[in-house]
Formats: C-alpha cells, sequence, structure tokens
C-alpha cells in the first residue's frame, strides 16, 4: 500500500513540526547581530560581516538581510534588527516611533555614494551638465514635453533624450529627485525606471541618446560600458566627475551623499558583539581595501577617526585593537 | 492507393497532416524555448559549479562565494513546506470528495479555494509576515517560510487531489462497498491507493512551484548573507531529534540568486547563474522522485 505509506510518513513528520513550535518557547538567547535595511550599503556590510565571521570564529554570528531603508528602521525599532544599512537619514516620524519603544538610534556614517549621471559612450556632445539643466530633464514638467537633446542646447544634436532611472521605492531616486527638482519623489514619469540597476546600465550602454543616474558602483563596474558625465557645482562652478577623489573632498557635489549604519545606542553600551562590529567597520586599516574591493568610496581617514569617537561619545569605545586581530585573521582565512 | 482517392478525401487528409504538424509545433516551440533558457543557464553558469560552489559560504569574493546556506534552506523549507501541506491538503480533498454535504457552504469553501489558488505569491508573504512572523512569534524562521509556502500550495494540492480522487472508477467504490467495507476503509484503502499517482502529481508541480518562490520568502525575511547552517535536527543524546533548527534563520537558492543579479559586478551574474542550475537540478530531482513515486503506487495500487 505504497499510497498509504506515503501519506503516514508525512503525517509524522506535521506531527514533529508541530511538537517543535511548543520547543521553541525555549529557544536559548544566542548573541546575533542582526542587521537589514539598504540594498545600497549591502555590499560593503556584506564584506565586513564577512571578515567578522571570520575572527568571531562561533563566538557572535552575524546575518545580513535586505529590507530597504525604512523597513530596516522598522526592524530596528521593533527590536527585530541591530544594525540598519541606511542610504538616508531617519525620518522624525520614524525616530518617534523607535523613541515610543526605548531604542535611541544613532547615525554612524561609514561610506560615500555618488548619483552618477551616465551617458552613452559614443555621446561626445555632453561633458558637463548644470543642476538646472537636469531639472530641465527630470521635472515633473518635462514630462511629454522635454523629449529631444536639442531642447537642451540648441547646438546638441536633434536626437531623442531617453531617459533612465531608479524607480520611485528606491533610496537613490528619492535623493536624486530632492537634488534635482526640489521635492523628494517628484519627477516626470515617462522614464524607463527599473528598480534593478544592471537594467539601467544596459539601456544606456545601447542606446546612444540615453541619459541615466544610479549609485557609483554601478558605474564603476562598467565603465567601458558608460561614460560618466560631470556635474557643475552651483556654489563653485566647477564641473567635476564623480571619481574616488573628489567625493572625498566633498568636490562632486551636489549628487553626492553620505551612507549610514544606524545602531541603537542601548545596543551600543550592553553588548559586546554590537561594540565589535562597529569597531572592525571603522577601522580604516580594514574597510578602506575592503571597500575598494567591493567598489565603494570609503571615507577620508578622518572622517573614521569622527565616527569613532561619535561612538566613544555615545559611551561605547570600540576597541581598534580587536580590528587589527580580525583583519590579521581575515587574511589568514 | 491515395492518388486514387477522390479530391476532397484527399485535401481532408492534408488539412489533417498540416493540423498534425501544427500541433507538434506548439509544444516544440515550448520546449525549444525552455532549453534555450537552459542552455544559456548551464553555459554561463557550469563553468562555477563544482564542490567548493556547493559548500562555500557567500562571499564578497566572486571566486570564493558559494551557495551552502542557500540550497541548505531551500531543502528544509521545502521539506518542512511539503510535510504541511501534503497531508493538510490530501486530507481537505478528501473531505471535500468524499465527506462534506453538498450545501452552500461547501460551495463557498470550493469557490475560496479555486480563488485562492490565484492569489498573487507577495500576499501570501505578508500574510505570513502578519501571522507567522509576527503574530505567532515564530520570527523570520524556516518555519514561517515553510508555512507560508505550505499556505500557497495548499490549494493546488486539495485541486489535485479532488482531480484525482475523481478520476477513480465509480466502481471501484462500489465493489469495496458490495464487500462490506465502510467508506474509511474504502477510502483509504481503494479510493486513496488508486488516486496515488496523481496526487502525486499534484504535489510536485506545487513543490516544483514552492522551490522558485522569492517574493513570499523575502516578505517573511529570507537574509541575504548568511554564514552558518541551522543547527542539526539529530543529537548524540536522547531523544536524538532537535528542533531548533524550524526557528534558525534562512536563505535560499532563489534569494540568492537574486541578491547576486542586483550586484554590478558580471562575475555574481554568473554565480547567479550556477545557483540557478542548482535550482533546476533540485526541482528535476523532485520531479524525478514523483515519477519513482508514481510508478510505485501504480504498480501496488489494487
Amino acid at each position: 500500500m505504497a499510497g498509504g505509506f506515503a501519506f503516514g510518513r508525512a503525517g509524522g513528520l506535521a506531527a514533529a513540526a508541530l511538537a517543535s513550535i511548543a520547543a521553541g518557547a525555549l529557544r536559548a538567547e544566542t548573541d546575533w547581530l542582526r542587521i537589514d535595511g539598504s540594498s545600497t550599503l549591502y555590499p560593503l556590510t556584506e564584506a565586513v560581516a564577512e571578515e567578522f565571521q571570520l575572527w568571531a570564529r562561533g563566538r557572535f554570528r552575524v546575518t545580513v538581510a535586505i529590507s530597504g531603508t525604512g523597513g530596516g528602521f522598522r526592524r530596528l525599532c521593533r527590536g527585530e534588527a541591530d544594525l540598519v544599512n541606511a542610504s538616508r537619514p531617519i525620518r522624525p516620524e520614524e525616530e518617534q516611533a523607535c523613541a515610543a519603544a526605548g531604542v535611541r538610534p544613532l547615525a554612524v556614517p561609514v561610506a560615500l555614494d555618488a548619483v552618477t549621471v551616465v551617458v552613452h559612450p559614443a555621446n561626445d556632445w555632453v561633458d558637463c551638465l548644470s543642476v538646472a539643466e537636469l531639472r530641465r530633464m527630470w521635472a515633473p514638467e518635462a514630462q511629454g514635453r522635454v523629449t529631444r537633446w536639442s531642447q537642451l542646447r540648441p547646438k546638441w544634436p536633434d536626437i531623442p533624450l531617453a531617459l533612465y532611472g531608479p524607480g520611485p521605492d528606491s533610496g537613490t531616486y528619492d535623493y536624486f529627485t530632492a537634488v534635482v527638482t526640489g521635492k523628494t519623489g517628484a519627477s516626470r514619469g515617462d522614464y524607463t525606471a527599473s528598480e534593478d540597476d544592471n537594467v539601467l546600465v544596459l539601456g544606456v550602454s545601447r542606446d546612444p541618446g540615453a541619459l541615466g543616474f544610479f549609485g557609483y558602483p554601478y558605474y564603476a563596474q562598467n565603465r567601458d560600458r558608460l561614460k560618466a558625465v560631470a556635474v557643475r557645482d552651483p556654489e563653485t562652478g566647477a564641473c567635476l566627475t564623480p571619481s574616488p577623489d573628489n567625493v572625498r573632498t566633498n568636490r562632486y557635489r551636489p549628487l553626492a551623499r553620505p551612507l549610514w549604519l544606524y545602531v541603537d545606542a542601548g545596543a551600543l553600551e550592553e553588548r559586546e558583539a554590537v561594540r565589535a562590529f562597529l569597531a572592525m567597520y571603522l577601522d580604516p586599516e580594514l574597510v578602506l581595501p575592503l571597500a575598494r574591493e567591493v567598489g565603494f568610496i570609503p571615507l577620508s581617514r578622518d572622517a573614521y577617526a569622527k565616527s569613532r569617537s561619535l561612538l566613544r561619545k555615545a559611551g561605547a569605545v570600540p576597541r581598534p585593537g580587536r580590528a587589527t586581530e580580525a583583519e590579521a585573521q581575515g587574511r589568514a582565512g | 492507393m491515395s492518388s486514387t482517392l477522390p479530391p476532397r478525401i484527399r485535401r481532408a487528409r492534408l488539412l489533417e497532416l498540416a493540423f498534425g504538424l501544427f500541433g507538434l509545433l506548439l509544444p516544440g516551440a515550448a520546449a525549444f524555448t525552455l532549453l534555450v533558457l537552459m542552455f544559456d543557464l548551464v553555459r554561463s553558469g557550469l563553468p562555477h559549479l563544482d564542490w567548493d560552489f556547493l559548500s562555500a559560504f557567500p562571499s564578497r569574493r566572486p571566486e570564493r562565494a558559494g551557495i551552502l546556506p542557500a540550497w541548505v534552506g531551500s531543502l528544509a523549507i521545502l521539506s518542512v513546506t511539503a510535510a504541511l501541506a501534503v497531508p493538510l491538503g490530501v486530507a481537505a480533498g478528501l473531505y471535500l470528495e468524499a465527506y462534506a454535504p453538498r450545501g452552500a457552504f461547501t460551495r463557498l469553501v470550493e469557490v475560496n479555494i479555486a480563488n485562492l489558488a490565484g492569489v498573487p505569491s507577495i500576499l501570501y508573504g505578508l500574510l505570513g509576515l502578519a501571522l507567522f512572523v509576527d503574530g505567532l512569534g515564530l520570527g523570520a524562521s524556516i518555519l514561517s517560510a515553510a508555512m507560508v509556502l505550505a499556505l500557497l500550495i495548499l490549494p493546488v494540492v486539495i485541486v489535485a487531489t479532488r482531480e484525482a480522487l475523481r478520476a477513480v472508477p465509480r466502481t471501484l467504490w462500489e465493489a469495496a462497498y458490495a464487500l462490506g467495507a465502510d467508506r474509511r476503509q474504502t477510502l483509504l484503502r481503494f479510493v486513496l491507493p488508486a488516486a496515488a499517482p496523481g496526487i502525486l502529481t499534484g504535489v510536485i508541480v506545487a513543490l516544483s512551484r514552492a522551490v522558485g518562490e522569492t517574493a513570499p520568502l523575502v516578505a517573511v525575511g529570507a537574509l541575504s548573507f548568511i554564514a552558518f547552517l541551522p543547527p542539526s535536527p539529530l543529537r548524540p543524546e536522547p531523544p536524538y531529534v532537535d528542533a531548533e533548527w524550524l526557528f534558525s534563520p534562512f536563505t535560499a537558492l532563489s534569494i540568492q540568486m537574486f541578491g547576486w543579479l542586483s550586484r554590478p559586478q558580471p562575475a555574481f551574474h554568473e554565480l547567479a547563474a550556477a545557483a540557478g542550475v542548482v535550482l533546476l537540478a533540485l526541482a528535476l530531482l523532485i520531479n524525478a522522485l514523483a515519477i519513482v513515486l508514481r510508478l510505485r503506487a501504480r504498480r501496488l495500487a489494487p
């Protein structure tokens, strides 16, 4: 009776599963470090987590999830995450929700991102764009009207302007629209939107009339297929491309932004795992090479020192000595 | 000979042949598309597929990255999903087909099951987040994920069970009754074994769908980076089994692929293809298992 046999066994498994729900109540507390949040900062945090895991040798366990900056904050305030990868600062209403739950979010800058404006490599007419020109392309009023390059500057060719950018769920889109159109989330709707930046890279690299924007790492990995456009700083008038140097020295303006790690100040005081992880993340000897490896723009050494002193003021004293040991472990492993 | 046939019949035969070719073309096109996709996946994924890839944890370095937690997670989730959905789905199908009184309530249940089969999977994920992860406090665990996937495939299992039961000849029921068997005996000893091949097919289709799901797993909190495995279900001391692994955080093959595909580095895209080959192999393995079980069931069926 094969059918009966199969069903009987499955039933046994189900019973075991039900019994184990009761066992769940007895779950032991483990020192898990749970990180959640933005996909923008994810690759760097993953790299640090990998090194941290090697160094901790089972003493601490770290997991990283991606649920967006907003989702990360929600989990932090509910006590379901210990650290949040954030591509924007926490909003007042999010901070209130945290305060109500007794969580004190602390922002620690850990890296930089430059929203990079890119065109097709065969595009030889654009070398520098002002914020005003970007606004004329991307503003909600431009919808259906600004459709050819020649409309922006008369001497540019009369070919269609095809726009590519991340969709409205992305932090990069929020930041770009806030800077360029003056209002977060306000832009024309008739552009090719994708939450997958690789799609944008592909789109721009195949269309000579294309212009798009996304985070620096996607440009850095596709230099042969894309051309980065310099952006004019409205204050100094200088036209600069988003090279790591220009970003680090704050000369690529206004499209460069810091990326943060948010941590509960209480957890920082109480939990060894949180302190040790942040100490690693803010150790320039470790994070500078890691950032280069995964295509991020790190902060300057001074800025890392500043982040460390921020934590010290909040009551936590990161121990750089541990991080150095960790690096040695990481290299060995 | 055909040349001596009247023109009308000859034309009809020609039309018949053309229609047959057309009919061959349709599944041929489907199979061809599938083959091209598989070929593409295997071509870019196969060079990365070795023991190291299967036994390593994810890493920022493509050449060191592996899918150990991903396939272990997928397999764990799948087995719990099957353990939950199969008994429940088959029992529900049995009830609806053999016990439920014909009436408004049964009709309502039937309509709802049919509708549930068409609900987008992300909604199951959000339900799971509210009900299992937060409501029951199970957390972002293997059990939560499996319960969501079990709900997701339950309608498919129920419908397949009913179809299979209905396909059992009425005479088999009657013969069993005639020999003095009651309804329970008839169902469990005669009808269910006869329907087992059909039920298995439905279950396998459902499980193959579950193994590739991404959206509901993201909703219940699947991880992207996890460098350890769930605790072992076996223990050296009595009672020798441990359910701790059910509450472990997890990742799955589909999540790992999704994460790698959204990276800028092309090397990660190739790793995603390699993970796709493993996922495909897993789905084919489930199918093969189903065929074996089905043949066995058929041979042993009364």
